[in-house]
């Protein structure tokens, strides 16, 4: 029946029925990734945020609850400059964790931690 | 010690209700979705309990769903307001009580609104002088009628011919308590329980014998919303909100919800037959809704008085499950017979949400 408006979904996040296994997958690899604040100081500097919309803080947060889509469509508008990991005030190489979390999106994280972590740093 | 410091800390929460004389205001909505509530609660309190509560057909809306909703002033809402007080000033009585909880929270807003700017309340009385010639003195005290039955609970629990209890297994009933937004969230002080512990509800429901459900969405808002409803392009809001609160509560099967506003037992109850026409769920046992109550219809049912005669048979959501598991006999062909046994025909019948 048409009532003519609709029920929208709940934006609720149930963290007891949420997959936070990518989050895991992350923090095995950058274990920095746990000590943010969620300042924001990394998105105030972002050169790409004005066009793109891209917030470090914000994909940190989504992968924490589990909304990998929005985290994974966030996360190409970083054009790796690098600002971001000379203000935060918690010294995260922010830079790296933003590589690392693309190729765990991209499913490369199977390999060896010790790969993964060598390949990043060149 | 600290038992001391947790009694003295509850104190903080407690309203001191006056028990007797009460000057009471009906809603200008709930006759017309609940109409037996009222008439009940003025029953109750005058017939069970013995007290004086005055009642004048002079009174009018209090302006609130209109201020709500944008389409007066607050000013206007005032004078309104300042010509209940003047009536309950010439019938002589000094404390206020409320049947709707839009109207409670409009009074307590006003009132602490003159408190503020003394002015403001000599602008209103300048105001109702020239409109209608009357005076006013601000209420000594302001309840809502829920109050009034919270401060009673026990003395109705010692009269009740049932309790919300499952006849077959003696298991006390699982309910839901829905506490009207603008009854404590506005002014916490002014409810019993302030806006963190209200147990305005909670505590009659528990004296009457049932079992009380903490959810996670407890304490969100309805739905009604006023301009979430009112306006058809924001109802998609009213009912979402709605939504998430059966989605929070249905995992711990309740059995039914009591209300204290008028909007909320109303969308609480008729979304459910529009949430099974979306998407074809129901909430209840077997197809059936959760009931939704009215406190006056719940202290009815308690009291003995017939389920037809609370105007059971106007809810959405059909009573019948609850009745059977409280043991409480009803004869179903009196159902849609109004006042003098009167057919007020018998209404359509949904195609997912069992009714009866």
């Amino acid at each position: 029946m048409d009532f003519g408006f609709s029920l929208s979904q709940s934006s609720t996040v149930n963290l007891d029925k949420t997959d936070l296994s990518l989050f895991h997958r992350v923090h095995e690899i950058e274990p920095d990734v746990a000590i943010c604040m969620a300042c924001g100081s990394c998105s105030a500097t972002c050169t790409s945020s004005e066009f793109t919309g891209m917030s470090l803080r914000s994909v940190i947060l989504d992968i924490q609850r589990g909304r990998q889509e929005e985290a994974r469509k966030m996360l190409s508008g970083c054009m790796l400059c690098g600002k971001c990991s000379m203000v935060c005030p918690r010294g995260i190489n922010t830079r790296r964790l933003i590589l690392t979390l693309g190729r765990v999106f991209d499913g490369e994280d199977r390999n060896t931690r010790r790969d993964i972590r060598k390949e990043v740093r060149k | 010690m600290i038992y001391k410091g947790k009694q003295k800390i509850w104190s903080d929460y407690q309203k001191e209700i006056p028990s007797d004389h009460w000057f009471y205001v009906r809603s200008c909505i709930r006759q017309s979705f609940f109409p037996a509530s009222e008439v009940h609660f003025v029953k109750i309190m005058r017939e069970v309990l013995g007290k004086d509560l005055y009642e004048t057909p002079h009174h009018t809306t209090c302006g609130g769903i209109a201020y709500h909703s944008d389409t007066i002033p607050q000013e206007t809402a005032m004078t309104i307001v300042a010509r209940q007080f003047a009536l309950m000033k010439e019938a002589g009585y000094k404390n206020l009580v409320t049947s709707c909880i839009t109207s409670f929270g409009n009074y307590v807003e006003i009132i602490e609104t003159w408190r503020e700017f003394p002015e403001l309340e000599t602008r209103i009385r300048e105001h109702l002088w020239k409109a209608c010639k009357r005076e006013f003195d601000v209420p000594e005290y302001v309840a809502h009628a829920s109050d009034l039955v919270y401060k009673f609970r026990n003395e109705i629990a010692e009269k009740a011919q049932y309790r919300l209890v499952d006849k077959d297994t003696g298991e006390p009933l699982h309910i839901v308590e829905h506490i009207g937004c603008h009854y404590s969230k506005m002014f916490p002080h002014k409810g019993v329980g302030g806006a963190e512990y209200p147990c305005v509800l909670s505590g009659m429901a528990e004296a009457w014998g049932g079992n009380v459900i903490d959810y996670p969405e407890r304490r969100h808002c309805c739905g009604f919303g006023f301009r979430q409803y009112l306006v058809k392009a924001n109802r998609g809001y009213s009912v979402s909100n709605t939504h998430k609160k059966f989605e929070s509560m249905e995992p711990y099967h309740p059995d039914a919800i009591i209300t204290n506003c008028p909007g909320c037992p109303y969308f609480l109850d008729r979304w459910q037959y529009v949430i099974s026409e979306m998407n074809g769920k129901t909430y209840g046992q077997d197809g059936h809704g959760i009931p939704v109550l009215t406190y006056e219809e719940l202290a009815g049912l308690v009291l003995g008085y017939d389920p037809w005669d609370l105007g059971l048979q106007i809810h959405q959501v059909g009573l019948e499950p609850l009745l059977d598991k409280m043991g409480i006999p009803y004869d179903p062909k009196k159902k849609y017979l109004g006042l003098n046994e009167k057919d007020i025909m018998k209404p359509g019948l949904p195609r997912h949400l069992k009714c009866c």
